[in-house]
């Protein structure tokens, strides 16, 4: 091979194309090759020092949660076949994985209730930001509107690209008192005004309360001309109104609750859905649908002209590689839930969360932290020091929940437990949690007396 | 076409015999191809299921109650309605119908299709990585944030920059992120700058996020030799420039000589300079962005360190970054505290100059644990390997290409030697040939080959950018480079073969400007 290219030998190759001044010179301070024996022992070794969902009660939710994975998406996801392709670049021979982003965008059309859906962008918080950005593309106006009830790392994240974007967050509050914990409908409607391009709410918000998204639609709309966002959670679109009947634009969200592992945070894959008027400024790929030169029916990558590769500066979004293995998961998950599925697992959740809602808020020393419906998750106040109290929890092989303090680090959040119930959490698992959680409250009141 | 063709979709024409472009093998569409046409939702039937639903085993209180009516939904989402074993026959069905890496060479530039070990998904599914909740406590995912923390360091020795951040989830999320912190730094230090510089070779990602940014591009021109033009350089940059944004080796496959230089230059008037990572892939434990002088690089595990693309993603971009740059990181990072343990540094002391979260939780741990597989598998002396067989493939592939018969046709376009990748121009073909670099792509497919990157970079006529990786054999690389002759020989002979191409396959071109027109991105169902 060296004699062919005209070089003594592959160092040559570099030492006539780097110049000496920023050529590395030594070997990299890491450590030398390991046997694939030794590698996997060493990995092994690593997943043996976390405590997943399957060692211990877990009821940890906020975002990701611990649903069954049916067998058959681990076989699928590792067929090579779908596994191994770059991104269907040449659809004469993608057809397959052109094909699944297309029923992939018809299921998320009908989940969401709304016409267009793209082939995945990275994960939920940050499809929200990509929801900000196609406002300000639409309306080119500056303040992005956003509930109080939205996950704190959606917050976060659209705060730290509304200043690339150049607008303004402005934070409505939950309204609070016996009709709390949900989107406050006056401070919602007076903050909307003309120079609003976006208001984004979360349908079940964070703390798991049920929006009423048809009202807080229809105020936005009467306030202002903004672009209306809902953040939604998918599992529970087999019971709950969908974006698309309650005057939502555009429906965003985290996939990971259809078919994806929890992987300690991704990846996973963000949905993206909306009105047919924005589908010229959607962001990622788009599969469509057409013929070959035989007449046949295809599949390939259409409205391009909106992408960074075609466009570049002018593109909606600058989004290239996104998850598309993952939303093949998604779509063969509700392919394998189906239509009666999605709407039997929807009710089990909704009748598992209230049993274990009123069973938890019956302890001494807890409490419901509103009263508004809940369909899968929900947060309880308890008297008592929340990290002191899943201490005593988790020495019990019982994780209760996420301490919403020290996930957002708001004052507010003081004293707040998250309750995520899935299909994998029986009632006799909810009952043990109950049975824990007084326990450890009792101990820890009486541990530090008021 | 019959079903078997559809499980050997490359097959080589020159091997079973019949003529590729004969019209009985282009026309045949056999029941089998319309049976896979079917979308998922065409198939099934009502009352059909898989799935299973656990019992009710809570009482069931006043509908009412659970979930007033009026948040209820009036008509379940209209999924398909099949069983376990038709999805199982669909997709795998339909899977057949798709090129991958296992299967074949797949030389698309930019893009380092490089071999995806098993034994990396095999650690990603142990139950400790794959149900491991983001929210567990720190001190309860001690062999996550390990895992993360021996990546992070990695991450800077290869690159020669000390703090990395792993939330971006791909590379152009960490392009976003790169920009942000330029603009941070930048705001840091009281200045408001607009400009990022890019050269016209840079990836189409470079100039969509710094507009998303909120930043405005300035191209900068390529010079005779493939590298940037320092005129214009030293022309463009001035104290209203906030970064320079560069590919090194740049997407011609050439190592920029000058890079001591323009380094200088760009921080010479204060500006910052970001590396994009889609080219480590030439470089590792040779040369390091760092010690270019670059402020800010991002990587793509997905492409530098076997994460496999799956279709489209999911990829990760973790991004490194220099000392100046590091208060500004995205959080939070993994830090090591005085006793051994692993944390999640949020800095969320009053004063924090941190731009915040680009995403939920902490980035695509399950592509940090195969990219940290990868790492440990090779090793330093390894990952250098793995570069210099790259580059050696690289340029062997280029040296058959430069042979009478298909240079006169294929020039490369910038160069003599090349790094990982190498851009030939199909000018001089289209017009000798009557082809162009499309035909000879869609040819291609007929010999079992993926085509390389086709008309990128722009500034190459008829751009074929081609990039082997080190997965590949001298015997891959032959066969390819044949393949490259034949095609060349059989387009003077007859060129309609080459403008008909593809035959062999599920379909043939399919009409985008229709798909694009009249666009229909979804099953019509009843």
């Amino acid at each position: 091979m060296l004699a062919a290219i005209g070089v003594s030998s592959v160092q040559e190759i570099f030492e006539r194309q780097i110049p000496e001044g920023v050529r590395l010179g030594r070997e990299l301070d890491l450590p030398q090759g390991l046997s694939e024996q030794e590698v996997f022992a060493h990995l092994s070794q690593l997943a043996a020092r976390n405590v997943s969902a399957e060692d211990e009660l877990s009821f940890l939710g906020a975002g990701m949660y611990d649903h069954y994975v049916p067998a058959l998406i681990d076989m699928l996801m590792e067929r090579s076949e779908f596994l191994t392709p770059y991104t269907p670049y040449q659809p004469e021979i993608s057809q397959g994985g052109l094909q699944v982003m297309f029923e992939y965008q018809t299921a998320i059309s009908e989940l969401t209730g709304l016409p267009v859906s793209n082939a995945s962008t990275y994960e939920g918080p940050s499809a929200v930001a990509a929801a900000a950005y196609l406002a300000k593309l639409h309306n080119s106006k500056r303040r992005l509107v956003i509930s109080a009830g939205l996950h704190p790392h959606t917050i976060e994240t659209l705060r730290t690209l509304a200043h690339g974007y150049g607008m303004e967050v402005v934070l409505v509050a939950l309204t609070s008192g016996s009709a709390g914990g949900v989107t406050d409908p006056d401070a919602w409607a007076g903050a909307i005004d003309d120079d609003t391009s976006a208001a984004i709410f979360a349908q079940p918000n964070f703390y798991g309360a049920v929006e009423d998204a048809a009202a807080l639609s229809a105020a936005a709309k009467d306030a202002g001309e903004p672009v209306v966002v809902a953040q939604v959670d998918p599992i529970t679109l087999g019971i709950l109104q969908p974006p698309g009947a309650c005057g939502v634009d555009v429906a965003v969200g985290e996939g990971q609750p259809l078919g994806n592992r929890l992987d300690f945070g991704g990846p996973s894959f963000g949905f993206f859905a909306a009105r047919e008027e924005y589908l010229r400024r959607m962001p990622g790929r788009i599969a469509g649908e057409t013929v070959d030169v035989d007449g046949r029916r295809g599949f390939v990558l259409t409205l391009q002209t909106r992408e960074q590769h075609i466009r570049r500066e002018k593109a909606t979004s600058n989004i290239c590689t996104a998850q598309a293995l993952n939303a093949l998961a998604g779509v063969v998950y509700l392919a394998w839930l189906g239509r009666r599925g999605i709407v039997e697992l929807g009710e089990l959740l909704l009748s598992r969360t209230h049993y274990a809602r009123e069973q938890l808020a019956a302890l001494a020393g807890v409490e419901k932290l509103h009263e508004q419906p809940v369909v899968r998750e929900f947060a309880l106040r308890l008297d008592a020091d929340v990290a002191a109290v899943r201490g005593r929890c988790l020495a019990q092989g019982v994780n209760p929940g996420v301490d919403v303090h020290a996930l957002s680090g708001r004052d507010e959040d003081r004293g707040v437990l998250l309750v995520a119930i899935t299909e994998r959490r029986s009632r006799a698992d909810i009952d043990r949690l109950a049975e824990v959680l007084q326990a450890a409250v009792a101990s820890e009141r009486q541990a530090v007396p008021a | 076409m019959s079903a078997i063709d559809e499980n050997h979709l490359h097959a080589d024409p020159g091997i079973d015999g019949h003529h590729p472009h004969h019209p009985a093998t282009a026309a045949a569409a056999g029941p089998m191809q319309r049976e896979r046409a079917r979308t998922i939702f065409q198939k099934g039937s009502p009352g059909r299921r898989a799935f299973v639903c656990p019992p009710l085993d809570v009482p069931m209180p006043d509908a009412e109650e659970l979930l007033p009516k009026r948040f209820r939904r009036e008509q379940p989402p209209r999924l398909p309605e099949v069983s376990e074993p038709e999805i199982v026959r669909h997709y795998v069905g339909i899977s057949k119908r798709n090129f991958d890496l296992d299967s074949g060479f797949y030389p698309l530039g930019s893009c380092t299709m490089k071999h995806n070990p098993r034994l990396h998904e095999r650690a990603a599914a142990l139950p400790g990585h794959a149900r491991l909740h983001p929210l567990q406590d720190p001190e309860r995912a001690q062999g996550a944030l390990e895992l993360m923390f021996n990546l992070q360091g990695a991450l800077a020795e290869i690159s020669g920059l000390p703090h990395v951040s792993l939330q971006p989830s791909a590379g152009s999320h960490g392009e976003l992120a790169g920009v942000l912190l330029t603009r941070a730094y930048h705001e840091d230090r009281g200045e408001t700058r607009h400009k990022v510089l890019t050269p016209d070779t840079a990836h189409g990602t470079n100039p969509a996020t710094v507009t998303m940014a909120g930043l405005e591009v300035v191209k900068l021109a390529t010079n005779p030799d493939g590298g940037i033009d320092l005129d214009d350089l030293r022309a463009k940059a001035d104290s209203d420039v906030a970064c320079l944004m560069l590919t090194n080796p740049n997407t011609l496959g050439l190592f920029d000589p000058n890079i001591e230089e323009i380094a200088a230059i760009v921080h010479g008037v204060g500006a910052t300079l970001y590396y994009d990572g889609a080219n480590l892939n030439a470089v590792m434990g040779l040369s390091r962005p760092g010690d270019m002088g670059f402020d800010i690089v991002h990587f793509n595990l997905h492409k530098s360190f076997t994460q496999p693309h799956g279709g489209g993603g999911p990829g990760s971009g973790p991004i490194a970054v220099s000392e100046r740059i590091a208060p500004f990181l995205p959080r939070p990072v993994v830090a090591r505290d005085s006793d051994g343990s692993f944390a999640l540094d949020f800095d969320r002391e009053p004063g924090s100059k941190s731009i915040g979260r680009l995403r939920g939780f902490h980035g695509n741990y399950g592509c940090f644990v195969r990219s940290y597989a990868y790492i440990c598998s090779l090793g330093a002396d390894g990952l250098k390997d793995a570069s210099e067989a790259a580059v050696l493939n690289a340029n062997y592939l280029l040296a058959r290409l430069r042979e009478k018969g298909v240079a006169e046709h294929l020039p490369l376009a910038y160069g003599e030697l090349c790094m990982h990748e190498f851009v030939l121009s199909g000018g001089p073909m289209k017009r000798a040939l009557r082809i162009k670099t499309l035909d000879l792509a869609k040819r291609l497919l007929d010999f079992g080959f993926h085509p390389p990157t086709v008309y990128f970079p722009l500034l190459v006529d008829e751009a074929l950018m081609i990039e082997p990786t080190e997965t590949e054999t001298k015997e891959t690389l032959d066969a390819f480079a044949d393949a490259i002759a034949q095609i060349l020989a059989e387009a003077a002979a007859d060129p309609e073969i080459a403008l008909g191409a593809p035959y062999s396959t599920p379909v043939r071109r399919l009409d985008e400007v229709a798909a694009a027109k009249r666009p229909v991105i979804r099953q019509a169902l009843d």
